[in-house]
């Protein structure tokens, strides 16, 4: 799919939302909603998009957001979704949409039990590593080493960013993707692949936030795609648990990790210790994630 | 008539399955679980009507059905004690979204430490977050009030609760009259209530709203909740139509003559109930409504009777300030010329109301110095 194609789909969200410019969520959503389609109805928690959204009676997208406390999206998703069957509209996708604190955090019991039950509808993560709504606050989805508002300098986030993904595999979900906004086909495949699968499908999408990162809101595409290319936020899917396929596969020559973490101010005072602990583990993460689909491929080579 | 043998669990569970929903979602707590299984039974061998999802948590039981009533679904739950404590975010929600969800609470003490004997301080430290609550004395009026709590939500568009004491309620066994579904679906018909999430219609919903706007949403939810006594009468002149056996917001039995009466709620105005004709010259208001506080009737019955005393027995604290009952009915009874002393009953932890206590306590006279409050474990 080209861009100009995706520029041709319908638009679902209207001019004059409330994000900030250059707002990675923002367009995360807007790409989702056009691969989604009409009939849709949106779920949506406490997170910076409650405020994009509009106050009410305006709004930003043209399908139906219902909002919900911060800690029960996943729950509020599961009778939604049963809720439209009982009245028959089985065609109707809903998605939930919540952030990062609103997935990995507050909102992880109910993520894990709609899982569990294989609920059938889309989760969204839209991921942009910490709590933004509330003024940039550290989240479990916050990169070792950044500076936040609850880890000021000299402090940093300490601890790994913690790893939905696998989180989700393990709950062996019908469908789980990751995406982000400088690979917009990517994107929008991975969700009309999970618009036709049955059952719960996850897809967590890196959305980066020019105030909260220390960006420039011109760079939000170019911080997008350096995140895949360092393997910092590889792009793949998983079926199953088990069936792991890479999608867009990093490209470590054309990209450094420090380029990457230089256009962010919340790692201006990285040093180097930091950052080859943080090489270090994104080394690892990704060289298990290769080790998982070369699994898969040599089992279906066999 | 139908007359079964069942726990007030049952009771609750049978009424549900009668009415039909769309949805359960649930997660059981001592003395709650009865209702679950019940309802997960009825969902096993197809009679439900509709789906029975075990979620992970009570919040997740509440949000389930949150999510479902915004679809137009018929839903309920029931929870007891540390899960009505744990949904309360949730609780908030419901009511301020105007979902008419009905939910049974079976009174259980809140920890520390564990306990889980009746006391009601679950349910009422829930008095604020704009539910109806209905309080049952038997299970004949758990299996009655559960039918009214939907016919009473999906008109006002409020959630409601339905409230009982566990065990001396939820799991003793009484003659119970089950009418049969065809009877109870002709009363209470199908969700008549509109969808709020339509596909295929955008709608922003519950999304930031200012204070201005939120005061006139509260405004009008406390507005539409002082229409239930006139609902709640209709509603019974149809029910008694239907099923022979009505109720009003207060239950009263005062003697003529009597110008004193027990004040009580669930449970022990059934004890109350059977202890009257050894107590002389005293009268039973059995608060059936806690939400909207049925004040104005309050004050009617006092003032018909021209009752002096009235002795309030509260199976609940609000530490620091006494018995919640008791302190709603001083609160109302302010607007009279000439209200009547009020004397409190503490048995906060679900202790037991004795006959005894209550011959005791009317025996005590306003010169004795523990007249005012009295505990239950100083007799
Ligand atoms: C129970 C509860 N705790 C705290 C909040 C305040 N709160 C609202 S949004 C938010 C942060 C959301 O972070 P995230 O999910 O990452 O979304 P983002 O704002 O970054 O888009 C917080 C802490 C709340 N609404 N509810
Ligand atoms: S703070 Fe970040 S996530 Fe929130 S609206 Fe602004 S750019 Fe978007
Ligand atoms: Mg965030």
């Amino acid at each position: 799919m080209k861009i100009a194609e995706i520029n041709r789909q319908d638009e679902m969200i209207y001019p004059g939302h409330n994000a900030c410019p250059g707002c990675g969520a923002a367009l995360a959503v807007r790409y989702l909603t056009k691969a989604l389609g009409k009939n849709i109805v949106l779920v949506l928690t406490a997170s910076c998009w409650s405020i994009i959204s509009g106050m009410p009676p305006l709004t930003a997208l043209k399908c139906p957001i219902l909002h919900c406390p911060f800690p029960s999206a996943g729950s509020v998703g599961s009778g939604v979704r049963r809720g439209l069957n009982a009245r028959g509209h089985h065609d109707t996708t809903v998605v939930v949409l919540a952030g990062d604190g609103g997935t990995f955090d507050i909102g992880l019991q109910a993520l894990s039990g709609a899982a569990q039950r294989n609920e059938d509808y889309i989760f969204v993560c839209y991921d942009n590593e910490a709590y933004m709504n509330t003024g940039m606050q550290t989240s479990s989805a916050t990169p070792f080493g950044a500076r936040t508002n609850t880890a000021p300098y000299p402090l940093y986030k300490e601890g790994e960013k913690k790893d939905i993904m696998q989180i989700m595999a393990a709950h062996t979900v019908p469908y789980a993707a990751t995406a982000t906004v400088a690979f917009p086909a990517d994107l929008e495949e991975k969700l009309k692949t999970a618009q036709k699968v049955k059952g719960f499908r996850f897809i967590h999408i890196l959305a980066p936030c020019p105030p909260g990162w220390g960006t420039e809101s011109s760079d939000t595409i170019e911080v997008s795609r350096l995140a895949v290319a360092t393997g910092f936020f590889p792009l793949y899917e998983v079926r199953n648990g088990t069936n792991w396929k890479l999608t867009v596969p990093a490209d470590i020559k054309s990209a450094s990790l420090s380029q990457y973490l230089g256009l962010q101010r919340r790692f201006k005072e990285m040093d180097d210790r930091r950052l080859n602990e943080l090489q270090h583990e994104i080394n690892r993460d990704y060289q298990r994630l290769l080790d998982q689909v070369a699994k898969v491929t040599a089992e279906t080579q066999q | 008539m139908a007359f079964q043998m069942i726990s007030g669990s049952q009771a609750a569970a049978t009424a549900v399955q009668r009415v039909g929903v769309d949805l359960v979602a649930a997660y059981p707590i001592t003395p709650q679980t009865a209702i679950v299984e019940a309802l997960a039974d009825f969902s096993a061998k197809g009679e439900l009507g509709g789906e029975f999802v075990s979620v992970e948590s009570e919040y997740a039981a509440l949000a389930c059905c949150n999510g479902a009533a915004a679809t137009g679904a018929r839903v309920f739950t029931a929870t007891a004690s540390h899960g009505l404590a744990y949904m309360h975010e949730m609780i908030h929600w419901c009511s301020g979204a105007r979902f008419p969800i009905v939910m049974v609470n079976v009174n259980r003490t809140i920890g520390a430490p564990w306990c889980l004997d009746p006391d009601q301080g679950d349910s009422l430290s829930q008095r604020d977050t704009g539910w109806l609550q209905l309080y049952c004395a038997n299970a004949q009026e758990v299996f009655d009030m559960v039918i009214q709590a939907f016919i009473i939500a999906e008109e006002l568009l409020l959630p409601c609760m339905v409230v009982f004491d566990g065990f001396y309620i939820s799991h003793t066994y009484e003659a119970v009259d089950v009418a049969d579904a065809d009877q109870v679906r002709k009363l209470v018909g199908p969700p008549a209530f509109a969808p709020q999430v339509i596909p295929g219609q955008p709608g922003n919903l519950h999304g930031l709203s200012t204070g201005e706007t939120h005061l006139k949403l509260v405004k009008d939810r406390h507005q539409t909740m002082l229409r239930l006594p006139v609902l709640f009468n209709k509603i019974n002149k149809a029910f008694a139509k239907q099923f022979g056996r009505s109720y009003n917001i207060l239950e009263t039995q005062i003697p003529s003559g009597a110008k004193r009466a027990i004040v009580a709620a669930g449970a022990t105005a059934e004890t109350v109930r059977w202890a009257l004709p050894v107590l002389a010259d005293t009268g039973l208001i059995q608060l059936r409504v806690f939400r909207p506080f049925p004040a104005a009737e309050i004050r009617q019955v006092i003032e018909e009777n021209e009752l002096t005393e009235l002795l309030v027995v509260d199976r609940n604290c609000s530490v620091g300030m006494g018995g919640i009952f008791a302190q709603e009915l001083r609160s109302a009874l302010y607007e009279l010329p000439k209200p009547p002393q009020v004397r409190s009953l503490i048995l906060a932890g679900g202790v037991d109301l004795t006959e005894q206590m209550l011959v005791d306590l009317l025996q005590t006279t306003g010169n004795e110095e523990n007249f005012a409050l009295r505990w239950g474990d100083e007799f």
